[in-house]
């Protein structure tokens, strides 16, 4: 990494580690452990409901229903549990700053983030305006369910590897 | 045999020793556990709500328990192994510590409470099930006993890894 990066991300990490909010964290023992269990069930709201719009796009799970249906059922799920977990998550880094921003599998994670919600809308938006948009692209549409898989699934075990490295 | 005598024997199996001395395995297995039960959960909860009338009142009972099933049980066996493996690799820690035996004990109480709403169910769900009926009171208390106990078990699973 750039030594000026690697400097800039310090001072950020020293910086937030000053703030009365993270000296809060820090002090108080039930915050990290609290905010990780919130963290942890809006996962499951998402990975789930991530999974279930992705097997309806492969030709598997609720085939009573249309993928635009599906779709907009559980997106609406996944469009509540991002913001609790980009909060929950600003707490822990908060807390713990050196420990998230300066790991490298915590760096990887937010990468993974960016791309796993880059290809969510990819797949959901244009259902919205057609609903048979992947209708007709069945090879793309299970190459984009793949890739959305492999994202998120990336995006919990990187979650649990920060701990390790 | 008496208890840690049973935990120290499932920890001398070659596999629980390979897991607990290898490098890496652990937290692979923990991945997948992760992985695993949160779709578990996250299955498990869209049932749940609906029967709490939080959500999906549009669509019957029987069309979100058969779309979720198939992926609660796979992930839930998934859970299970990875689970079972990490158990014997740790027996005599985990064996010992409160919140993994609190974690196993509302795990059973989730069991029981899904027997009884199975035979519940089997009562006339295709009536009470349809978009816009009203959930009976017996089913209505099986999904909201289902959602407490589900996120208890993640709360103590993540407390364990804070006692051990």
């Amino acid at each position: 990494m750039n030594p000026t990066f690697k400097q800039m991300l310090n001072s950020v990490c020293v910086w937030i580690d000053s703030t009365a909010l993270s000296q809060f964290i820090q002090n108080a023992a039930w915050v990290v452990p609290t905010v990780q269990i919130v963290h942890i069930l809006a996962i499951a709201a998402l990975m789930a409901s991530m999974l279930m719009i992705n097997l309806r796009l492969v030709g598997m799970g609720a085939r009573d229903q249309t993928l635009a249906q599906v779709s907009s059922r559980f997106s609406r799920v996944i469009w509540w549990a991002l913001p609790v977990l980009l909060l929950t998550g600003a707490i822990l880094i908060t807390g713990e700053p050196a420990r998230s921003l300066k790991n490298n599998i915590f760096q990887l994670k937010m990468l993974l983030v960016i791309g796993a919600i880059l290809v969510t809308l990819y797949c959901t938006v244009p259902l919205k305006k057609n609903a048979a948009h992947w209708d007709g692209r069945a090879g793309l549409g299970k190459l984009v369910a793949l890739v959305s898989v492999c994202l998120w699934v990336g995006i919990i075990f990187a979650g649990r590897w920060i701990a390790y490295f | 045999m008496d208890f840690d005598s049973l935990l120290k024997g499932l920890e001398a199996f070659g596999f629980a020793t390979a897991i607990r001395e290898g490098e890496s395995l652990f937290p692979w297995f923990e991945s997948v556990h992760v992985l695993a039960i949160v779709l578990v959960v996250g299955a498990i909860a869209m049932v749940d709500m609906r029967l709490l009338g939080w959500t999906s009142r549009d669509r019957a009972v029987g069309a979100i328990t058969a779309e979720v099933l198939p992926v609660t049980w796979v992930a839930f066996l998934v859970a299970a192994v990875t689970g079972a493996l990490m158990f014997c690799a740790k027996a005599m820690i985990y064996g010992h510590n409160i919140y993994f035996l609190l974690k196993m004990g509302f795990l059973l109480l989730a069991g029981c409470n899904m027997l009884y709403f199975h035979k519940f169910s089997q009562q006339g769900i295709e009536s009470w099930g349809q978009p816009g009926g009203a959930v009976p009171k017996g089913a209505k208390m099986a999904g909201g006993v289902s959602l407490a106990l589900w996120i208890f078990i993640i709360v103590f699973g993540r407390l364990i890894g804070f006692t051990t």
